[in-house]
Formats: structure tokens, C-alpha cells, sequence
């Protein structure tokens, strides 16, 4: 586990285009960021920005154009499409904004799902997350049956079971309605803070950055 | 099989195209080692009434007007052909290249039935024996009655799908020879057959018919001929009469047509005296109609001047070579009646 | 078309342009259900204008006939006996020559009685010389093929004509060449009786009392002989017509499912729900029209080369001449087309139910998949019982045609059992499975079943199929080849031209070999069929290797007595004689003493000790010999016959080369099997790709979670081949007692129905393994597509489905 101070993230003119057929659209343009441990930043900025963007960057799923970018000690501008898969499963947790379960799993697979991968599955652990979660009666559904708030809170549930020193969440509430999403949210928030996870959420909503400890805006492809 | 390979075959030609290039019903084509009439072989009895096998064709003949208890006209018609395939050959067997076609008609005003048989030679199916003569095909026959003599006294047995006959033909007159001595010339090229008539039978008999039978009574006419090559190439066909006439006479006239028609004829007296009749004797002349169904025939020299009218225009004989053959009456210098036969025209 | 209307098209269109697979796929399905079926089609429709043709021109067909009573003979006195009396009859000679590997029909004819007998009878014999028919040498008319068939066997001097309306594998000829062509004497084969008979005739008893009356259809029909195998075909042609349709099937559902936001949009945007509806069915039709042409044309070809191996089964198995070429029907063209749109409209019903009930708004999300998949299964179990109920019924129910609605019924229960045997084996297995990702594996296979089970079951049908056919073919070569070994025993096969020849060659051969056995036989009506009765001697050869299948004690000698006879299998079973019954033959009723069995051969068959029947036939040709003798001295034997008696090659072989010709007729028979199992097999694959395929798009929502929670594509990849692999490998393990099952009813139910004798099944172990090795080389190169282009797949694509709304 990293201690409070290390930097997790730490990202130095980062820049990321995209072919379209108008053109290349550079949507990053020098991006920097750093992330302690234990810390939690918002990303906010407008529809298109290129919050998602940095967050697949951060997350391994996709390479920067140039810049440096290290996660958790790994180099993602170098690092090879194993190397990064093996960051992925055992040191970060992801959210969705379409949840993005494993239709063919049960909630409580769904759950452990990562965790085991990463080969830190905790029985215990998952029962009392799932409690937290308040998934306890439904670990023996399928994601289709779940409602909205319910697909949203396993992929929170999946995303720290293994207790990964990092967790990326990209609008989390963004399908859910706006009570549903204010629970979500601030139950993800507590369970982070529980583990002394660092946290990157890209939102639009300004109420759910507040809670952050930090926040940031990308806007022309740069962070203020 | 193809019935119209088989008349090819049997040289009896289909078509009247085919006829216009090889003579009616291929009569006009090539002979070769066939034996050919001969002017200086007289005819002989009974010998003649049998088969010539040597020669291509040749046919047995009968044609009988008729008057019915119901008063009124019929006409039959009894025909058996010989088709030799080769002048050689086996006598008997199924490669004998002889090759037997019959046929049979009763006509009555209204209507025309007609029947036809094919069969082969040498196997006994069809044939024909010079004395006691006989000639027969399947079930139809014509042949010596009673033990009789020649071709005096004949029984007549045919049948089809919707008509039968049975009729006795008995001889009133002695059998007459046409052209010279029974060498009767059918064109300008010197075509010839050998050809001979019984015209003098009595008949009686009854006819069966779709609507019950009918006993009837009246005149036969009996033709025998045999050839190799009686049609010149352009010769398409013939128009021939067998008249009875009511003052006893009988009267045979014929033009072959081609381009230039050929007509030949025989005027023979009530005691079967022949004056044979050449191109300047007789005037044919058609009237409307193809094939045309009523004519007149003028014999200048003998003052006679006929018409002729067929009792039923309708008397195509859909056979597989068709062509028309019904019974006539005659009006003009003298009555009578008798048998017309036109061949070569486009028939439906 | 109106302008909206044209609007609505190109909107839905559109939709092809991004996904030119699906299109591809539905064209692929539509066009290759039509193909084979079509194919399979002409090439039924071929055979049966054959028979057609065969029974008009032969005067076989339609009309009634006169045959001899068993024991007695019509000659040509006995037809101008009829003819006299007024009967409109044709004399007829049949029979079979020799020529090289085949037998050529001889159909003597008599040209100038055959006009008699009604305008039915078509042209048989195109214009000739009837001078050169009629006498001898003679002139024989054969199509082109069997007069190159005809070219080295001795005729006589005969002259081929060829002709193309002739019938095939016949050489027709005039009666009287017929009779010398198989040294008949003065014998006919039956006189045909003009429908049309003058009225009043004598009865015909009177005239030729030994001759029966045969109706049209009391006689060996080659439409009723072979229906048998065209009914096998046509199973063929619609097992494969169903897998082109699941092909359809999926590509047309998918279709419709990914297209159900643009429909939504244009309903919100004012157009009409039929004309939405219209527009697609439109669409869907002209697809089918398409794929349907292309189908045809395939079709065709798919026709042109099976018709050559069609014509040598039917000839090998029935003796029925079929030509090998083929005629083009418009009502083929039309009716190909027609299950084409039929095919079409049934794939695309659903679709368009469904866009016609679709709610305007979206309604939340769809039906659980678990439970739906659920449902779906339990439906199928349903109807798989159903149907597995109806098949004793229709094995009661007996005949052919029950014996191959007993066969669809299993096969079709089977094909919906699938789906539910390998879910619930892959429900057993989640439970037990560790590993996190074998569970996953499992669990996703699982969900996968029920878009891939069209695939799966149509895979599951070729291989069952290849199975069942190849099983029951292997079961019938093995058996053959024994039947072979016991039947040809002797070293030398003579056949003699002529009677005194054969005097000649018994006298010549009888000092310097161990035995002469004479083959001598005669055609004899066997309870009703014609068949033909053997005489042979009390001789070792026979009583140690004939293949008996069952008998009396002292069934030889009581056939050497005479006081028994042998009949062949099929005799046995369509008679449903049992031993000791007696049998009516010419010349007296004997006891059955023993049935033999009698492969290849379609016809009933007897066997009666040489003094019994040379009494009873006392004319029976006695031209051809089996000769016993050292077999190393037997290749010098027979070149010595052939010098010394100026023997043709052909008269005289030795058991080799006639087993090697048995064998070689008995693979030819069976290679349009063959062929069509290679298609069928050929199609399953195709639909396991499109099936693939199609999956393949949807698949990236469920797989990019797995991608983002650390596995790399190339990995997913793997796993995806290995998935299409486990599933066929599991789909040809079930196959294989499905397959076995089908062989059993082929060869117990069906073989016994069409051609009377029943064979032992041998199973294949080298057989079923390599139709398993098929089936994952199948699944290996429909799965190959889909997983390289997963393992390719760029993250942005896979990134989309975090973003996308579905």
C-alpha cells in the first residue's frame, strides 16, 4: 500500500489526438497533473473536454501522444499492452458511467470479479462491502435485473474490492438520477476515504467535485 | 415411336412438301433393284391376285356405294398397301422387309369414319395369298368366299373405334386390264404400273355404325395395282374416279398433276370391254374447293358429259398420309354413282 | 415509391453501409437455403422426367401389359394371334447387355403396331432407314453416352445410331435384333395393349391363355423404386435449407435489433408505422430476391455436379437409367425463388413483429437475458419431448415415409435438446469451476449459447448427418465387401456367346480344372415381381461360402434334391416369407430351405439345384460358367480361353477384377452422398461464422469491462477461438450418439423399407473422429475471423463502449 505522500499520478505535458474525418482533433494539449496518495481530485470541465480522455490515459486503456505519464510507478507512455493490462487488474479500480458489468456474472462474481484477477480476493472483505453497499440480498442477480443505482454501486463495489491503491471514475452519477446519484456518490466518496484510496472523478456537476478534496478544470485540452 | 418416321420409312411420304420434291407420298423416288412393270408380261389369274414382292408397292383396293334399308347413300372403303423396304430378303420373320398399311372407311352424308393398321410381313399379322385368295391385316380381311373362285365372290370384314363392316362382294362381269393389256402408263416419262379392276360387284352386308347398324346393299369397284416408280419426280398427286354409270357402264378417269397433268382412262361396257381412254379423250374440270369436292368430267368422243358430286364434302382420310376419298353421285348425260380419290392437296 | 418513402429506405439502408457483414451474411444464408435445396430440387426433377421419359417411350409406363405366366413364354405367334383377332397390341423384348462396367438396357420394339398404340407414345426413336432396323445386322438408336458405353461389345454388326431423345443407358432396337441381341429365340417380353380397344374383341384368355394381364403400376415403377432415395435427397436439401435460414435467421433479427433506434427516430419524426414496416419488409423481400437469383444460379451448378453421380446411384442401386445431364424448368427457376422469399419472409417475421410492437419511447431495459434464455430453453426441452413422443408413432405408422418422419422428428428433437444440454452442462460446470476467469469463461459461454444455438444446432445436424450417413455407408461397404468374398469364390467368371460355344469351352476346360460351375438363370415373376431364378450345382463352393443368412438344416441338400429353394434377402422380407413357406415358381411351388444375402441387387432372386431347374427351364440360356481352378493358374487359364475361343476381353474374368468392379460401382453409388455431406458440413460452418460474426459486435460490451479490468485483447482473443472451439467440440461430442441413432433408423428402419435387406451397423471410431476433427477445424475457421479481429481491435473502439450509450 502507498504511503499518504507518494505521488500516485503524476502526468507532465501530456497530449492525445484523435483522427476524424474533419481532421485531427487534438484533445489534450499539454496536460499536467500529480496526485498524492490518499488524495481525491474532480475533473470537470465541458462536454467534450477530454476529461474521459485523461482518465483512460491514467487508467492504462489507452497511450498519450507525447508527454510523460507514470502510474503508480509504471510508465504508460512505454510500458507494453501486457504491462499496462497487469496495472489495470491489480492496481486500479475503474467506475463507469454505463457501469459496464459482466452481464453474464452474478453480482456477487461481478463483485469479486477484479479482486480475484488480481489474485487479493477477500471473502470477508467483499461481504462487508457489499453490506456497505447495501448489496447483501442481491448478490445472486444478474446486472440486467438490477436497477440503475444497484448496476452503479457493484461496479463501485467491483472497482474496490481488490483494494487498489488507485480508483478512476468516470461520471459515476451520470445515468442516475439526481437522489440516486448524490447516494452513490457520497457512499463511493466514504468508502475511498475508508481505504485511504486516491481518487480521479471526472463529473460535470460542480456539487459532486465539492466533495472532492481538490478539483480541477480541463478546457482547451489544458488543466486550471 | 415416331409414326412419321415409320411412313417415311415406308415411303409413303407425310407431307405434301415432301411429296412436291419426290412425287406424292415419295412415289416419285428411286427404284433401284426393284423390279419394274413390263409391257410384255401379261397378266395372268390367279397368279396376279397375289403379291408382286419384288415391286416397291402395290394395293388392294375396294371401294363400294352403298344405299341402306334407312334409303339413304353410303359409301366403304377397304385398302390394303404393300411397301417392299428392299427388292431381297427374308420370306418370313421379323427381318422380312416387307411392310403392310391399311385402310378403312365408312362415309355417310354426314360423316366420315375412318380406320388405319400397320403391321409387318413375314410374321403372318398381314399378307395376302392368290388362291383361294385372301388378304388380311390384324382382323380385317378381304378374301374368296365359299370356295369360290378367284376374286368372284369376296368377304369383306374391317373395323375402327366407332364403325364396322362386314360385307359379300359377289362378281357380275369378268375382271378388266387397263391401259395395254393391264401396263397402264401414269406419266409423260414413261411411269408405269401394272393395274387391273374387278368393277362389277353386287354387295350386300351391314355397316355398324355409332347409331346401330344398318343393312345395306349397292355397287363395288375392286382395283389391283403394282409398281416401283409410278409417279415422275414433279408429279404431285392424282385426282381419280371409279364411276358406275346407270346404263351399266363403268368408267375409270385420272389425271396425275404435275406440270403438265397426265390423264388416262378406261370407258369399259357393260360386258367388261375396255376402250382405253388417253389425254385428248378426257376433260377434267374441277370446281371450287381444295381439295375441290364436285367436278365435271367430259368424255367428247362419247358424247358423255358428267358432273360429279361428292355425297359427303367431308372425306378426308386422316390417316397418316392423308388425303380424300369418298363416294360421288353423278348426274348429267347419264346417272350413276362411285368413288373419288384426290390426293396431293393440303388437307386440314 | 413516394419520396418519404424513399427517404425511409435510405435512412434503414444505411445501415448496411456501416455493417457490410450483416449484409453479407444475410445474402450468404438467403442464397445458400436456396441453393442446395434448388440443386437438390433439379436434381429430383431431372430423375423424374427421366422416369417419365423412360415410361413414355418405352411403352413401360403407362400401359397396360401382357407377360407370360411364370413357367410359360409369349412368342411372336402369339402376338399375330392377338392381332388377328382384333387386339391393338405391340410386341416388346427387354432385357440387359453387358458393356464394360454397366449394363445397357435392350428395349426391342416393332415400329409399324407400336403406331397403334396411341399418340401417348412419344417419339422414342428419331427419323432412320426402317429398312436397316428391321434386318439384321440392324440398327440400333442409344443416346450418346451409352453408345460410347456400347462401342467395344460385340453386337453383331449392329449400327449405333445416336439420338438424344432415346432413353438413357438404352439401346433400342427392332424386336427381331432384340431377340437375337439376347438370344431370346422367337420369345417376347410382353405385348402392350392399346388403351383404346376395338369393342366386342374375344377375351384374350382364349387366345393366349399363359399370359397375364400387368397393370402399369403392379410393375416395378422406377418412380415408386427410387422414391425412396429422391426422399432421401429431398431430407438433405431441407436439412440444409433449415441451417441456410438460421444463417438468415441471425443476420436478419440482428438487423432489426440494431436498427431499432433509427426506426424509433423516424416514428418520432412523423413517419407511419406501416411505412416503416412496409419499407422494411420491402427491403427484406428484394434482398431475397437477390440472394434468391444468386441461390439459383448456384443451384444450378450445385445440380450440374451432383446430376452425374445422382445417375450412377440410381443405376447402382436400382438399375434405373437416369441421364446425367440436366434440362432447365422455369417452374424450378420459380419455386427456388419462391423459398427463397418464403425463407426470407420466415426469418424476417420476427423482426418485423417485434419493430411493430416496439414501443415509440424506449422502455427501459429488455427482459432479463438469464431469464429469458431460461424461458427460451424450456420452451425447446418442451417440443424436443413432443417431438421425441411422436417418433415411436411414426415408426408405427411404417413405410418409408414414416421411417423418415421418425428420423426428423429425432433429429429435430435433438437439434432443440442441444441448447439445453450444454446449458445445463454449463450450469454444472459454473458451480465447480475455481479459477476466476474459468468461471467467467463458463459463465459467458453460457450467455453466449443463445445467440450462437441456431449455429450450434445447425453444426450439430451436419455432423449428425455425416454420422448417421457415413456410419450406415462404412456398415454397407464392410458387409458388401464380406458378402463379396463369400459370393465370388470361384477364380474364373466365362460367359460364352453362344450355347454351342459354352459346349465347347465346358468340353475344352473340363480336363485341366478342379471344377465348372454353371451360372444359368432365367426372368421369373417372384411373388408378383419380376426376378430371376438360378440353378446351380451341389458343388463345395456353394455349400462353404454362400452367404447364408438363415436356413433349414440341409438346406443344400434339399435344394440339390429339388425338394427346396434359396431366396435372396429381399425376396424374403418384402414377401415376408419364413423358412419352410412355399414359394410359387414356374413348374411347381417348393419350401423355402434359406435366405441369402443379395446386396446391389434390387430385384427378388431364387435359387434352385441345376436338375430342378433345367426342368423347369428347359430353354434358359446356358452361356455363362464359374470356373474353379488353382488361382495362380488362372490369369494363364484365361488368356488361354480367350486365345483358344477368340473370346472378347469382357467374357471371360477373374475374381478380382469382378471384385475390384463391385467395388468401384459401390463407391460411385455412394459418392453423391458424399458430396452432399461435404456441403452440409460446408454450410454448418458457414453459419457458425456468421453466427460469429454477427455476435462479434455485440460482444464489445461485454468484453470491454474485462479488457479494462487488466486482460489484453490478444488474451480475450484466445479465449474467445477457445470458446467457438469448446462449444463445437461439445457440439460433436452429443452429435456422435445423435449421428449413431440416425445410422441405426437408416440401416433398421429405412434401408430394409427402400431396398430390403438390413445390414449389421459397424461403428467408426476412425470415422467419428475424424468428423470431430472436422467439426473443430470448422469452428477453428469460422472462429479464426471474429478472434483476429478482436485480438486487433484498437482501444478506441473499445473505449466506446464506456461512452456510448448502447
Amino acid at each position: 500500500m502507498n504511503s499518504r505522500d507518494a505521488e500516485v499520478v503524476s502526468a507532465r505535458g501530456i497530449t492525445k489526438a484523435f483522427g476524424t474525418a474533419g481532421g485531427t482533433v487534438a484533445v489534450l494539449n499539454g496536460v499536467d497533473l500529480s496526485l498524492r496518495g490518499g488524495e481525491s481530485v474532480a475533473v470537470t470541465g465541458e462536454s467534450g473536454s477530454g476529461k474521459s480522455t485523461l482518465l483512460h490515459l491514467i487508467g492504462g486503456l489507452d497511450v498519450p501522444d507525447a508527454g510523460a505519464l507514470t502510474v503508480l510507478g509504471t510508465d504508460l507512455r512505454t510500458a507494453a499492452d501486457r504491462a499496462r493490462a497487469a496495472l489495470r487488474r491489480d492496481r486500479i479500480g475503474m467506475v463507469f458511467q454505463q457501469f459496464n458489468l459482466i452481464p453474464s456474472l452474478t453480482v456477487a462474481a461481478n463483485l469479486a470479479f477484479q479482486a480475484r484477477l488480481a489474485g487479493r480476493h477477500d471473502p470477508a472483505r467483499v461481504k462487508a462491502l457489499a453490506a456497505a453497499l447495501g448489496l447483501s440480498d442481491l448478490m445472486g442477480r444478474y446486472p440486467e435485473q438490477l436497477s440503475g443505482g444497484q448496476q452503479q454501486r457493484v461496479a463501485i463495489g467491483r472497482a474496490l474490492a481488490g483494494q487498489p491503491p488507485l480508483v478512476l471514475a468516470d461520471e459515476p452519477t451520470g445515468n442516475l438520477d439526481e437522489a440516486t446519484g448524490d447516494a452513490v456518490a457520497a457512499l463511493m466518496l466514504s468508502l475511498v476515504r475508508q481505504q485511504g484510496t486516491t481518487l480521479v472523478l471526472v463529473t460535470h456537476s460542480l456539487r459532486l467535485a465539492a466533495l472532492c478534496d481538490r478539483r480541477v478544470h480541463l478546457s482547451a485540452g489544458r488543466l486550471a | 415411336m415416331n409414326a412419321r418416321w415409320l411412313l417415311i420409312a415406308l415411303l409413303w411420304g407425310p407431307l405434301p412438301a415432301a411429296g412436291q420434291q419426290d412425287g406424292f407420298a415419295g412415289l416419285g423416288s428411286d427404284v433401284e433393284g426393284f423390279a419394274l412393270p413390263d409391257p410384255a408380261r401379261p397378266l395372268a389369274f390367279p397368279r396376279d391376285h397375289g403379291p408382286h414382292d419384288a415391286f416397291r408397292i402395290e394395293w388392294w383396293y375396294l371401294t363400294a356405294n352403298l344405299r341402306g334399308d334407312d334409303g339413304r347413300d353410303y359409301g366403304a372403303q377397304w385398302t390394303l398397301f404393300r411397301s417392299a423396304l428392299s427388292p431381297t430378303g427374308a420370306q418370313s420373320g421379323w427381318s422380312t422387309p416387307q411392310v403392310w398399311m391399311a385402310h378403312a372407311a365408312v362415309t355417310t352424308p354426314d360423316a366420315h369414319h375412318v380406320a388405319e393398321r400397320f403391321g409387318r410381313g413375314g410374321i403372318g399379322q398381314a399378307g395376302v395369298v392368290a388362291q383361294p385368295f385372301a388378304a388380311w391385316i390384324d382382323d380385317w380381311s378381304l378374301g374368296a368366299e365359299g370356295g369360290a373362285d378367284g376374286l368372284d365372290r369376296l368377304a369383306i370384314k374391317a373395323r375402327g373405334s366407332d364403325f364396322a363392316y362386314a360385307l359379300t362382294a359377289v362378281a357380275e362381269g369378268p375382271p378388266v386390264a387397263h391401259g395395254k393389256d393391264g401396263y397402264s402408263v401414269k406419266g409423260p416419262g414413261g411411269q408405269a404400273s401394272h393395274y387391273y379392276s374387278q368393277p362389277f360387284y353386287r354387295v350386300t352386308g351391314q355397316l355398324s355404325l355409332p347409331d346401330g347398324a344398318v343393312h345395306v346393299s349397292g355397287l363395288a369397284w375392286l382395283d389391283r395395282e403394282w409398281s416401283s416408280q409410278p409417279l415422275d419426280r414433279s408429279q404431285t398427286g392424282w385426282d381419280w374416279f371409279a364411276l358406275h354409270l346407270d346404263d351399266g357402264r363403268k368408267l375409270m378417269a385420272a389425271q396425275v398433276r404435275g406440270a403438265e397433268p397426265f390423264v388416262f382412262g378406261s370407258l369399259i361396257d357393260a360386258n367388261g370391254r375396255v376402250r382405253p381412254l388417253e389425254g385428248a379423250d378426257i376433260a377434267l374440270r374441277p370446281g371450287r374447293g381444295t381439295p375441290p369436292v364436285s367436278w365435271s368430267v367430259d368424255l367428247p368422243g362419247e358424247g358423255l358429259e358428267l358432273t360429279v358430286e361428292a355425297v359427303n364434302p367431308d372425306s378426308a382420310m386422316t390417316t397418316s398420309v392423308p388425303y380424300w376419298e369418298g363416294p360421288v353421285r353423278v348426274g348429267g348425260s347419264v346417272g350413276g354413282r362411285g368413288y373419288l380419290e384426290m390426293t396431293g392437296y393440303p388437307l386440314d | 415509391m413516394t419520396r418519404r418513402a424513399r427517404l425511409v429506405l435510405s435512412a434503414l439502408l444505411s445501415h448496411w453501409r456501416r455493417r457490410p457483414w450483416q449484409l453479407v451474411m444475410l445474402l450468404a444464408g438467403i442464397m445458400l437455403a436456396t441453393a442446395l435445396w434448388s440443386g437438390v430440387q433439379a436434381v429430383n426433377a431431372e430423375a423424374r422426367a427421366s422416369y417419365a421419359r423412360a415410361a413414355d417411350q418405352l411403352g413401360t409406363g403407362a400401359l397396360e401389359r401382357l407377360e407370360p405366366r411364370p413357367g410359360t413364354e409369349l412368342t411372336t405367334a402369339d402376338h399375330v394371334a392377338l392381332r388377328r383377332a382384333g387386339w391393338l397390341v405391340s410386341p416388346v423384348v427387354e432385357g440387359r447387355l453387358r458393356a464394360g462396367e454397366g449394363r445397357v438396357a435392350v428395349l426391342g420394339i416393332e415400329p409399324a403396331t407400336r403406331t397403334t398404340l396411341g399418340t401417348a407414345q412419344g417419339a422414342a426413336v428419331p427419323s432412320g432407314d426402317l429398312l436397316a432396323f428391321i434386318t439384321p445386322p440392324g440398327q440400333g438408336h442409344a443416346d450418346q453416352a451409352t453408345a460410347a458405353a456400347l462401342a467395344g461389345v460385340d453386337l453383331g454388326g449392329l449400327t449405333i445410331v445416336p439420338g438424344t431423345d432415346v432413353p438413357p443407358n438404352t439401346l433400342v432396337v427392332d424386336v427381331g435384333i432384340a431377340q437375337r441381341l439376347l438370344a431370346r429365340g422367337d420369345r417376347l417380353s410382353a405385348l402392350v395393349l392399346a388403351p383404346d380397344q376395338p369393342a366386342g374383341l374375344p377375351p384374350v384368355e382364349g387366345i393366349v391363355p399363359q399370359a397375364v394381364r400387368a397393370q402399369p403400376q403392379g410393375r416395378a415403377d422406377p418412380a415408386a423404386l427410387t422414391a425412396s432415395f429422391h426422399l432421401n435427397l429431398t431430407a438433405f436439401a431441407l436439412l440444409s435449407f433449415i441451417v441456410g435460414l438460421f444463417i438468415t435467421q441471425s443476420a436478419v433479427g440482428l438487423a432489426f435489433e440494431q436498427r431499432r433506434q433509427v426506426v424509433r427516430t423516424l416514428r418520432a419524426l412523423g413517419v407511419p408505422l406501416a411505412e416503416v414496416l412496409g419499407v422494411l419488409a420491402a427491403e427484406l423481400a428484394l434482398l431475397a430476391l437477390i440472394a434468391g437469383t444468386a441461390g439459383v444460379v448456384l443451384g444450378w451448378a450445385v445440380a450440374a455436379a451432383l446430376m452425374p453421380g445422382v445417375a450412377a446411384t440410381l443405376s447402382g442401386l436400382y438399375g434405373t437409367d437416369v441421364s446425367g445431364g440436366l434440362a432447365l424448368r422455369p417452374g424450378w427457376v420459380l419455386s427456388g425463388l419462391a423459398m427463397a422469399l418464403a425463407g426470407a419472409g420466415v426469418a424476417g417475421a420476427r423482426g418485423l413483429v417485434r419493430t411493430a410492437r416496439m414501443p415509440l419511447l424506449a422502455a427501459g431495459q429488455g427482459r432479463p437475458w438469464a431469464l429469458a434464455a431460461a424461458r427460451g430453453l424450456r420452451g425447446q426441452a418442451l417440443a424436443a419431448v413432443a417431438l421425441m413422443a411422436a417418433l415411436p408413432l411414426c415408426l408405427a405408422a411404417g413405410g418409408l415415409v414414416g421411417g423418415f418422419a421418425a428420423m426428423a422428428c429425432g433429429l429435430l428433437a435433438a437439434a432443440l435438446l442441444l441448447p439445453v444440454v450444454l446449458d445445463a452442462v454449463l450450469r454444472a460446470l459454473a458451480a465447480r469451476v475455481r479459477g476466476v476467469l474459468t468461471q467467467w469463461f463458463v459463465a459467458d459461454t453460457r450467455q453466449q449459447l443463445s445467440g450462437l444455438s441456431l449455429a450450434l444446432m445447425a453444426l450439430m445436424l451436419a455432423l449428425a448427418a455425416n454420422i448417421g450417413v457415413g456410419t450406415m455407408v462404412g456398415s454397407f461397404r464392410t458387409t458388401f465387401t464380406g458378402w463379396l468374398d463369400q459370393r465370388l469364390v470361384a477364380e474364373l467368371y466365362v460367359n460364352a456367346r453362344t450355347e454351342d460355344e459354352a459346349a465347347a469351352i465346358r468340353d475344352w476346360l473340363a480336363p485341366q480344372v478342379d471344377a465348372i460351375l454353371p451360372i444359368w438363370s432365367a426372368e421369373a415373376s417372384l411373388r408378383g415381381q419380376p426376378g430371376r431364378i438360378f440353378g446351380v450345382v451341389d458343388h463345395p463352393t456353394y455349400r462353404d461360402h454362400w452367404p447364408i443368412l438363415s436356413a433349414q438344416p440341409g438346406a443344400w441338400d434339399a435344394v440339390a434334391q429339388g425338394t427346396g429353394v434359396l431366396v435372396n434377402e429381399q425376396l424374403y422380407r418384402r414377401a415376408r416369407l419364413a423358412l419352410g413357406d412355399s414359394l410359387d415358381l414356374p413348374g411347381g411351388a417348393l419350401p423355402v430351405a434359406g435366405v441369402y444375402s443379395d446386396y446391389g441387387n434390387p430385384s427378388p432372386q431364387a435359387i434352385l439345384g441345376m436338375d430342378s431347374f433345367t426342368r423347369r427351364f428347359p430353354d434358359a440360356p446356358r452361356l455363362n460358367h464359374a470356373v474353379r481352378v488353382p488361382s495362380d493358374r488362372a490369369p494363364a487359364l484365361a488368356d488361354a480361353l480367350r486365345v483358344r475361343f477368340a473370346l472378347p476381353d469382357s467374357a471371360v474374368s477373374n475374381q478380382a477384377e469382378v471384385k475390384a468392379l463391385s467395388l468401384r460401382i459401390f463407391e460411385r453409388t455412394f459418392a453423391v452422398t458424399a458430396a452432399l455431406n461435404v456441403l452440409t458440413l460446408g454450410v454448418a460452418g458457414i453459419a457458425l461464422l456468421t453466427g460469429l460474426l454477427t455476435l462479434a459486435s455485440m460482444r464489445l460490451p461485454q468484453l470491454a469491462p474485462v479488457w479494462a479490468a487488466g486482460l489484453t485483447r490478444r488474451r480475450l482473443a484466445r479465449l474467445e477461438l477457445a470458446r467457438t472451439l469448446v462449444l463445437a467440440g461439445a457440439t460433436a461430442v452429443y452429435a456422435v450418439p445423435v449421428g449413431l441413432g440416425l445410422a441405426w433408423m437408416l440401416l433398421v428402419v429405412v434401408n430394409v423399407e427402400a431396398f430390403g435387406w438390413r445390414l449389421p451397423m459397424r461403428i467408426s471410431a476412425d470415422l467419428i473422429v475424424r468428423l470431430g476433427l472436422a467439426a473443430l477445424a470448422t469452428a477453428l475457421a469460422a472462429g479464426a475471423l471474429p478472434a483476429l479481429r478482436l485480438a486487433r481491435i484498437t482501444p478506441a473502439q473499445l473505449l466506446r463502449v464506456f461512452a456510448d450509450e448502447r
